[in-house]
C-alpha cells in the first residue's frame, strides 16, 4: 500500500492502463507539455509522449465527439474536459452519439470512452468553473456516471471506466485533488455500480458521494461523540445506482439523509429519496432529509460562496434533528 | 463614429489609459498573494494597444464582449476602475457586486455586456447584440475580444457566417497573441494568420500590429464605418503578446525567455511613449499623465479596500427561478 493523492491516484491508474493497453490514450486540452490545469497528466505525457497525450486546439464539440468516432473503431480514448463548465459545449457527442450509438445499432457499434472532468465549487472560481452538473449525465439511459471521493476508488474506478466497453463520465471534484489515503501497490479495480459503506453506523444512513464525502464523515465523526452513528454510503457511480446497498442500509437504520453539493432540485438526492421510498418505505421512521447546494449559481466572493455549499454543521443538525424524531 | 486617425492630443489620453491597466494588471499577483483577490486571474500585461486601440474608435453607443483576459477590454471601454477593483476584491460595491469576480466582469450601461470564463462563448452573443442593434435601428456597433486560441471553437465559425449572412454590424477582434492556455497558435492552427478565416465567411480579413496602438484605432474605425454603413461584419487580427504565464499560476514551459524578451521590446505602451515624445509632447506632461494613471490605480486599490463585503443575502439576490 502507498499513501497517496487522489490526483497521484487517477495518475496513476492511467498510466498503468496505458501501459497495459496500447489503444488507451489521452486527449484534451493542455493535457501534454503544460500537464493539466492542475498537473495530473504531465507525467503521462512525459513518459508516453504526444502520441499517446494529445493536445487539443479549443474545441470542445469536436474532441469528443472525435473520441466517440475513434471509440467507435476500436481505441479507447480518455478525453478530457478540464472543468465541467466546459462539456456544456460537447452535449451532442454525449448525450445523442455516445450514449446512443451501442443501442440504435441494435448493439453493433460500441463506444468505449471515458470522459474526465472537474467538478465542484470552492475555489471562488465563480459562476462558470465551479458547477456540478453530474445529474444531466446520470439521466441518460447510455451512459454512466462515476464521481469517486477517495484516492482508492479514483484509481480503482479509472481502470474499470477504461475497461468498460461503454462511455463512462469520469468526475473529479477539484477539492478532492489533494486528499490524500492508501491505495494498493499491485493492479486492481473498483466496480463501476457499486457503492461503498465509508463508515458503518447503526442510527441513520447518510448518503453521499464526491466533494461532500469527506464533511459527511467529519459529520458521522463529531456526532459520535454523542451518541449518534451515522453509516456514511459513498454511493461512487451515479448511474447505474446501488440501490441495493442503500436499501439494505436504510432498512436497517429507519433514517436517510441524501447529500450533495449540486443543487437540490432535480439532483440526484431526488433519484435516491425516490428510491428510497420505493424500496424501503415501511422502514422508514421519517422522510427521507435532502441537503444539497443552494438553487444558485456560484458566487465569486468567498463568503458567499461558503453558503451556498452545505456545510459539516447543516449535517450535523440535520442528523440531531431526525435523531430526535423532530 | 471614430476618426480614421487621431492627432497626437487624442494619443495622450489613451497612453494613460494603457498605463491604468497595465498598473492594474501589475497589482493581481501581489493581491492574490495577500489574499486579497482570488480565483482565477488571467492579465493581459502586453495587450493593451488593442484594448485601448479598439475602444478608443468606438463611442458611448458602441457594444463590446469580452473574454476572460478581460480586465483591459472593460477599462479602455470606460469601466470605472473603482468598481473593477472592487470586483476584483469581491466587495459589495464592485460592477457585479462581488459576485462575478475577474472572469465576469460586466457594465451594460457602458455597453460592455461582460467578460467571460467561456472561451468563445462572447462571439454569438456579440452576434445576438447587433441583431438587436439592426432591428432596432441603433447607430451602434459590437465589438467581440477573442483569442487565437477561441478561434478554433466552433462558436467562432458559426458566429462569423450568421453575421456574415446577416450582414450585422460587428467587429470579430482576434488578439492573437500566439498562444492558447499552452497550446502555440504554431501547432493549434494550419494557418499563420487567422484573418484569412474571414473569406470563407465572405467579409474583410484584416491583420494589424496589435502593439501600435494608431493602427489599431485606424483599422477599428474603418471596420466600424463599414458596419455603419450596412456592409456587414468584419475580421480583425492583431498580432500581439500576453507577457505573463495564463494565469498566475503557470510554469510557462511552452515558451522561451528569449522570445517574452523579443515581445517585451515591442511593448505598446513605450512605442506610443517614443511617439509622443518625437511629436513633441514634453517629458514633462508623459510624467504628469504616468503619475495620474499611478494616482487612479492606487485610489481605486485604496476604494477597493476599503468598500464593504456583500451581505450574505447578496448570494441569493438575482436568481429567477
Ligand atoms: C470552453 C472553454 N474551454 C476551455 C477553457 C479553458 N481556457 C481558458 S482560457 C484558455 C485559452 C484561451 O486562449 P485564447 O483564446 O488564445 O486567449 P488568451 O488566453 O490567449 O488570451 C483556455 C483553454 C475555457 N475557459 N472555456
Ligand atoms: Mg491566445
Amino acid at each position: 500500500m502507498t499513501m497517496m493523492t487522489q490526483l497521484e491516484a487517477i495518475r496513476c491508474g492511467l498510466s498503468e492502463e496505458m501501459r497495459r493497453d496500447s489503444s488507451v490514450f489521452i486527449i484534451g486540452e493542455d493535457v501534454g507539455l503544460y500537464g493539466g490545469v492542475f498537473g495530473l497528466t504531465g507525467p503521462i505525457w512525459k513518459e508516453f509522449g504526444d502520441d499517446r497525450v494529445m493536445d487539443t486546439p479549443i474545441s470542445e464539440l469536436t474532441i469528443v465527439g472525435a473520441g466517440v468516432g475513434a471509440a467507435m473503431l476500436g481505441l479507447r480514448p480518455v478525453v478530457e474536459i478540464m472543468f465541467m463548465d466546459f462539456i456544456t459545449l460537447a452535449m451532442d457527442p454525449i448525450v445523442n452519439q455516445a450514449a446512443k450509438l451501442r443501442y440504435m445499432t441494435g448493439g453493433k457499434v460500441k463506444v468505449p470512452m471515458v470522459i474526465r472532468m472537474l467538478s465542484g465549487g470552492g475555489l471562488s472560481v465563480s459562476a462558470q468553473h465551479s458547477q456540478s452538473i453530474e445529474a444531466w449525465f446520470a439521466h441518460i439511459p447510455g451512459l454512466k456516471v462515476v464521481a469517486p471521493a477517495t484516492a482508492y476508488d479514483g484509481k480503482g474506478l479509472i481502470k474499470s471506466a477504461i475497461r468498460d466497453d461503454n462511455t463512462v463520465i469520469f468526475i473529479e471534484h477539484k477539492l478532492l485533488y489533494k486528499t490524500s489515503d492508501e491505495v494498493p501497490d499491485d493492479d486492481y479495480t473498483v466496480p463501476i455500480g457499486k457503492a461503498d459503506i465509508k463508515r458503518v453506523g447503526k442510527d441513520i444512513s447518510l448518503i453521499t458521494y464526491s466533494g461532500m464525502l469527506p464533511k459527511a464523515l467529519a459529520a458521522a465523526h463529531e456526532l459520535s461523540e454523542e451518541g449518534i452513528e451515522l453509516e456514511v454510503i459513498d454511493l461512487r457511480t451515479l448511474r447505474p445506482l446501488d440501490s441495493a446497498t442503500i436499501m439494505e442500509s436504510v432498512r436497517r437504520t429507519g433514517k436517510a439523509i441524501v447529500l450533495h453539493e449540486a443543487p437540490l432540485s432535480v439532483g440526484i438526492g431526488a433519484e435516491v429519496s425516490a428510491l428510497i421510498m420505493e424500496g424501503a418505505f415501511d422502514y422508514l421512521d421519517a422522510p427521507v432529509v435532502r441537503i444539497a447546494g443552494k438553487e444558485v449559481p456560484s458566487p465569486y466572493n468567498d463568503t458567499l460562496e461558503a453558503q451556498i455549499i452545505p456545510t459539516v454543521e447543516q449535517i450535523v443538525t440535520a442528523a440531531r434533528k431526525l435523531r430526535n424524531g423532530m | 463614429m471614430g476618426k480614421k486617425s487621431l492627432s497626437t492630443e487624442e494619443l495622450v489620453p489613451l497612453y494613460k489609459k494603457m498605463l491604468e491597466i497595465r498598473t492594474l494588471e501589475l497589482l493581481i499577483k501581489p493581491l492574490i498573494r495577500e489574499g486579497l483577490m482570488r480565483g482565477f486571474s488571467h492579465q493581459s500585461v502586453g495587450q493593451e494597444g488593442v484594448a485601448v486601440g479598439v475602444c478608443s474608435a468606438l463611442s458611448d453607443r458602441d457594444y463590446i464582449t469580452s473574454n476572460h483576459r478581460g480586465h483591459g477590454h472593460v477599462v479602455a471601454k470606460g469601466a470605472d476602475l473603482k468598481r473593477v477593483m472592487a470586483e476584483l476584491l469581491g466587495r459589495a460595491t464592485g460592477c457585479c457586486g462581488g459576485k462575478g469576480g475577474s472572469m465576469h466582469i460586466a457594465d451594460p450601461s457602458l455597453g460592455i455586456l461582460g467578460a467571460n470564463g467561456i472561451v468563445g462563448a462572447g462571439m454569438p452573443i456579440a452576434v445576438g447584440a447587433a441583431l438587436a442593434v439592426k432591428k432596432q435601428g441603433l447607430d451602434s456597433v459590437v465589438a467581440c475580444f477573442f483569442g487565437d486560441g477561441a478561434a478554433n471553437e466552433g462558436s467562432f465559425h458559426e458566429s462569423l457566417n450568421l453575421a456574415a449572412v446577416w450582414r450585422l454590424p460587428v467587429l470579430f477582434i482576434c488578439e492573437n497573441n500566439l498562444y492558447g492556455m499552452s497550446g502555440p497558435a504554431k501547432k493549434m492552427l494550419p494557418i499563420k494568420d487567422i484573418a484569412i478565416r474571414a473569406k470563407g465567411y465572405g467579409m474583410p480579413g484584416i491583420i494589424g500590429d496589435g502593439n501600435d496602438i494608431e493602427e489599431v484605432h485606424k483599422l477599428t474605425a474603418e471596420a466600424i464605418a463599414r458596419a455603419k454603413s450596412g456592409r456587414g461584419p468584419s475580421l480583425l487580427e492583431f498580432k500581439t503578446y500576453r507577457w505573463f504565464g495564463h494565469s498566475v499560476n503557470d510554469a510557462e514551459a511552452y515558451r522561451t525567455r528569449e522570445e517574452v524578451e523579443e515581445w517585451k521590446k515591442l511593448c505598446p505602451i513605450h512605442r506610443l511613449r517614443d511617439k509622443l515624445l518625437t511629436r513633441g509632447i514634453t517629458q514633462e506632461t508623459i510624467e504628469h499623465v504616468e503619475s495620474e494613471a499611478n494616482a487612479a490605480v492606487e485610489e481605486a486599490l485604496e476604494y477597493a479596500k476599503s468598500s464593504p463585503k456583500p451581505e450574505p443575502e447578496a448570494a441569493f439576490r438575482d436568481v429567477y427561478a
